[in-house]
């Protein structure tokens, strides 16, 4: 019995001093601890770990990075969970901003969407340079398309063109997944199916894609523009001056020379075109 | 099946290696869980001890509840504790949203309830004549139930593993409150769901067989306590 309290009081001793770990790394460094909410897609291009140790390393702050879909990242924005949002769905950010949660959205970079399908193209995309009448051809043959399905940008973005050439999307070829974009890649790469894609997580993940080949790209309406918004410090209490740093950093020439140049040396093209361009 | 056996080389390679992210993200895991385990075993023990031992007007209610507790999904828990501790929440001021004390408290909130229930029935399953006999030597309710709880313990240390088998493999709950920080909030399973997205099975699989690895490595060494303890 006294060795079974022991034990316990050891154990109880462990959690407070794992408590005590944990508290020490928080609280003195609040004041340099800035939460960037972005989505996967972003995240995932690994841009973003390429730039912020340079800002960490400059500016003495901490940034931490948090993936979510565009629909999640602006919503936790509204609450004021995070300082600062880098996403790319300009129509639901200039809103976000005009209802006051965030202060401006700044320009960074664009990228550009492309078309993915199975190599055989059944509903000859390659054959066209209409982007109306390529999403026209995948639904006249009925043929299957994955859609995220999840408000992300990507979403928004194709529910938006679907919209643009008036074409009805509730036929049993649309298969809306409710994914990120790495996961909806593997699943329209498994199913042979058409998708829609930036271009950043295509290249990064082609090996793993052997299904899936670009049938569609170049149109001016596919173009993905990324910016960042700070939220409103009158709302909440976010780390403002952090934040202005991070946005003057983003746009400096040499950082948007850097994004210029980012993942050219891997995928033969870059990933993210500077808004300086 | 290639996957797997280089998943498998891939998860060696990596612990051989010590690889500091690897290390950290298995160090938030265990940090994160263990903190969580001993927090939802000082709640769930003494609860399940009471439950299992006494009775009173409205407690199939309460153990309605628990066991509804018992199955309620993790994220649901999480959403739960996301809102509580999001910054116009009622914890808002505290700021513990994506730090890994939302997801130590989701965890808790997770297993106390998995180790409240197991802790209840294990004691409730204590032969009745001891506790008589107990009184009869003069014992105190103190000793009583400390001496019930020893009985019911491989029952106490099933509710235990339970507990820590629920939470070390969630991902749903401390990826909505930790979310997923590099360096900060990752552990093994939001790990495992990264790498996933991210299209690199490999190192996926090489994160669910390190996962693997230490839950039976706990779940050994804890299945062992007892015997250990009759011997002595």
């Amino acid at each position: 019995m006294k060795k079974a309290t022991k034990k316990f009081i050891l154990l109880v001793l462990i959690a407070a001093l794992m408590l005590t770990v944990t508290a020490c790394g928080r609280g003195d460094e609040a004041a340099k601890r800035l939460i960037l909410a972005t989505t996967t897609s972003t995240y995932d291009s690994g841009l973003l770990g390429e730039l912020m140790p340079q800002f960490e390393e400059e500016k003495g702050y901490d940034v931490e990075i948090i993936a979510l879909g565009t629909g999640q990242a602006l919503e936790i924005g509204r609450r004021g969970d995070v300082d600062i949002i880098l996403a790319h769905a300009k129509e639901l950010e200039e809103e976000f901003v005009a209802e006051g949660y965030g202060t401006e959205r700044t320009y960074v970079m664009y990228n550009e969407f492309v078309v993915l399908g199975p190599e055989d193209d059944p509903a000859n995309l390659k054959g066209t340079t209409d982007l109306g009448v390529a999403l026209q051809s995948i639904e006249e043959t009925a043929s299957s398309f994955a859609s995220r399905g999840d408000d992300s940008g990507t979403h928004t973005k194709e529910l938006n063109l679907w919209d643009e050439y008036g074409i009805d999307v509730a036929g049993d070829w649309y298969n809306s997944l409710g994914q990120g974009m790495g996961d909806t890649l593997i699943t329209a790469n498994e199913m042979q199916s058409y998708t829609l894609a930036d271009r950043g997580t295509y290249l990064s993940m082609e090996d793993q894609l052997p299904n899936l080949t670009v049938v569609f790209e170049g149109a001016e309406q596919l173009f993905n523009t990324y910016g960042v918004i700070p939220i409103n410090p009158e709302r909440h209490d976010v780390n403002y001056e952090g934040v202005q740093k991070l946005v003057e950093f983003f746009i400096r020439d040499d950082i948007q020379e850097k994004i210029g140049k980012f993942g050219g040396d891997e995928f033969a093209q870059p990933l993210f075109f500077p808004a300086a361009d | 099946m290639d996957l797997l056996i280089s998943g498998l080389r891939e998860a060696v390679s990596l612990i051989v290696s010590l690889d500091p992210r690897v290390l950290q993200i298995i160090f938030t895991s265990l940090q994160v869980t263990g903190t969580a385990l001993v927090f939802a075993a000082l709640l769930g023990i003494p609860l399940g001890a009471f439950l299992g031992l006494t009775s009173f007007p409205g407690k199939s209610v309460l153990v309605a509840l628990l066991y509804t507790g018992m199955g309620f999904p993790p994220v649901v828990i999480g959403l739960f504790v996301f809102i509580t501790f999001s910054s116009g929440g009622p914890m808002g001021f505290l700021s513990w949203l994506f730090t890994t004390r939302a997801m130590i408290i989701a965890q808790v909130i997770i297993a106390f309830p998995l180790i409240a229930g197991f802790t209840m029935t294990a004691v409730g399953g204590v032969d009745k004549d001891l506790i008589l006999q107990l009184k009869s030597l003069g014992a105190t309710k103190r000793q009583i139930i400390m001496a019930i709880l020893k009985e019911a313990r491989l029952g106490v240390l099933v509710s235990i593993i339970a507990g820590f088998g629920a939470i070390i493999s969630e991902v749903g709950a401390v990826m909505l409150v930790g979310g997923n920080i590099e360096g900060s909030t990752r552990v093994l399973t939001t790990a495992i769901v990264l790498e996933a997205r991210r299209g690199n099975f490999g190192l996926a699989i090489s994160f669910g067989i390190i996962l693997l690895a230490i839950t039976f490595g706990v779940n050994f060494a804890m299945s062992n306590l007892p015997g250990r303890g009759r011997r002595q």
